[in-house]
């Protein structure tokens, strides 16, 4: 059967989520020709505060297009990670970020917490690129694309002023997670 | 040169086919969720000298595809349901005066106004008899932002060579997710246009079938070609007519000529997936069939020969390879994000020959391949 693996990004509404997850199923599958399906909260579960994205990964074909059991998930509030930090897979990844989300819901996986809000703000200067920061953490933590490819996902997105900032903010968060997992 | 990929919402791939197509004119009215299909063709007609129209209502819309496809454009619509319950007036209209047209329909629940954002197949019995009168219907049903870029396609090529409405399937799961396209080269895929008449403005007659099978050329209405179009029964020079042996003629031929075997043969799609050796077989279309596809390789592994028929047109029904199959298996399950409209069709072809159960759901969620395989090992 297909290896499939399974991430969910989660946060408020307008925190560029959605776009984290386009971001990484474009390094996977246009980039890396490996095969990717994303997806997004839609309609009414898309109002009122918590939002998620989530992407499929695999070297075949995907057949069911949604999340069965996630191998890894960003919670970047705490009314995300009460809402989406479930269905983690036995062993599997959570990533918060450390002063939005003070009680990680606790499970049979393993939790990670770097600040990421904190960083775009006062390490880039920028709190729009947290999405950014929010990538390279997980493709960092996940190793699910390689980290070239990420950050050629997110420089084709952006236009041209941006690029630096981008960069910046792509090493910044896929650092900081390999530095905790070395520590 | 390598091919143009990109990263593309189902909506969007529904779109740029519709252009690759050819696709000239799009009216619309906008509707969860399938509101990104006109957001793109009103960005991409534009630029192929196209024509988009936003009107006042989905019948509205309806009557400008049909308006602008008569004069010689290949037209689009793009709704849901309720959007197409809306329409079937003038669906049936473009049957009986035979114009051609594309409909999308991003299925949601229902009836009515039913859940917008929640995914649905309860269309599918929409599709085939949503209009009244008897009629063929032709209709398609993708799984993927690919197959919905070359589903929409072949729709076009459909409605332009039988020379009647077409509509293209698929629910709000398939439209909203993000996929890898590869966007064909243009004439990688073969594309159709209408027949044009070859005789002279006087002799032209816009309804001349010359078989009782045959699809008559269709002029550009508003040329020196002139002719009455008209939702009566009529005759050859499309006037009206209560003729017994005319009004039979023409009904009889505008369904003979999508359900006689050549047409069939030539309409129907199906996907097998490992159904040579199966004992049962999912019968399962658009997204629920990726969830069976995914079942069928896990009971593989378990040693349960399981195999998939996933028919793309689901209109007209593929008859006769569902009976083959009905002959081979000891069971049929049918999967669908209803609560049993296809199961009907399936029960019609197989009758007794094999055992026949459902997996069906409403309630906005896909149907997950765990609930497939529990059926699957409660019937065999």
């Amino acid at each position: 059967m297909a290896e499939r693996y399974e991430i969910r990004f989660s946060g408020a509404g307008g925190q560029g989520l959605i776009t984290a997850g386009i971001i990484l199923a474009e390094a996977a599958s246009i980039i890396e020709g490996r095969h990717a399906v994303q997806s997004q909260s839609y309609g009414p579960e898309a109002r009122g505060g918590a939002s998620k994205s989530e992407v499929i990964i695999g070297e075949d074909p995907i057949d069911y297009p949604k999340a069965t059991i996630v191998d890894a998930c960003l919670a970047m509030t705490q009314e995300a990670a009460d809402k989406y930090a479930v269905g983690i897979k036995p062993g599997g990844l959570l990533l918060v970020d450390t002063d939005f989300v003070k009680n990680p819901p606790k499970g049979d996986y393993t939790i990670y917490d770097i600040p990421i809000m904190r960083t775009a703000k006062l390490e880039v200067g920028r709190e729009i690129v947290a999405n950014v920061i929010a990538l390279g953490a997980m493709i960092a933590l996940t190793d699910v694309v390689k980290r070239e490819s990420g950050l050629q996902a997110v420089l084709a997105k952006v236009p041209e002023a941006f690029i630096e900032l981008n960069k910046k903010a792509y090493n910044l968060g896929f650092e900081k997670v390999k530095e905790l997992m070395a520590g | 040169m390598a091919k143009k990929v990109a990263l593309l919402q189902g909506n969007s791939a529904c779109a740029l086919g519709a252009i690759y197509a050819g696709c000239k004119f799009f009216g619309g009215y906008p509707i969860t969720p399938s509101t990104e299909v006109a957001e793109v063709m009103s960005e991409e007609l534009p630029k192929v000298g196209g024509k988009f129209i936003q009107m006042e209502d989905e019948i509205g819309a309806m009557a400008s595809v049909i308006g602008a496809s008569l004069a010689g454009s290949k037209s689009l619509t793009a709704t849901s349901g309720p959007g197409v319950s809306l329409k079937q007036e003038l669906i049936g209209y473009a049957c009986i005066a035979e114009v051609p047209c594309v409909i999308i329909n991003v299925m949601r629940g229902g009836p009515s106004t039913g859940m917008p954002t929640g995914p649905g197949q309860s269309d599918v019995m929409q599709a085939r008899w949503g209009t009244h009168g008897d009629h063929a219907a032709i209709a398609v049903c993708p799984e993927s932002c690919q197959e919905i870029f070359t589903e929409t396609v072949r729709a076009f090529n459909l409605a332009e060579k039988y020379r009647m409405p077409v509509q293209v399937l698929y629910d709000e799961i398939v439209g909203h997710m993000r996929e890898r396209i590869v966007f064909p080269e243009p004439g990688e895929l073969e594309i159709i246009d209408r027949a044009a008449p070859t005789c002279s403005p006087e002799e032209y007659k816009p309804y001349d079938a010359k078989s009782d099978t045959d699809v008559p050329p269709l002029a550009v209405f508003g040329s020196e070609y002139r002719f009455h179009v008209t939702g009566l029964n009529k005759a050859a020079d499309g006037f009206p007519t209560t003729k017994a042996n005319l009004v039979a003629f023409e009904e009889r031929r505008q369904i003979a000529k999508v359900e006689c075997p050549e047409a069939r043969a030539d309409i129907e799609s199906n996907e097998e997936y490992l159904t040579e050796d199966a004992e049962v077989v999912i019968f399962a279309y658009g997204s629920s069939a990726r969830s069976a596809r995914y079942a069928v390789n896990k009971m593989r592994a378990e040693g349960i020969k399981a195999g998939l028929f996933r028919p793309i047109t689901i209109w007209p029904f593929p008859e006769k390879r569902v009976a083959e199959l009905g002959k081979q298996v000891n069971s049929m399950v049918v999967v669908e994000m209803n609560l049993g409209q296809m199961i009907f069709e399936v029960e019609r072809i197989v009758k007794n020959d094999c055992k026949l159960a459902g997996v069906f759901r409403v309630d906005g969620d896909p149907i997950n391949p765990g609930e497939i395989m529990a059926k699957v090992k409660e019937v065999l």
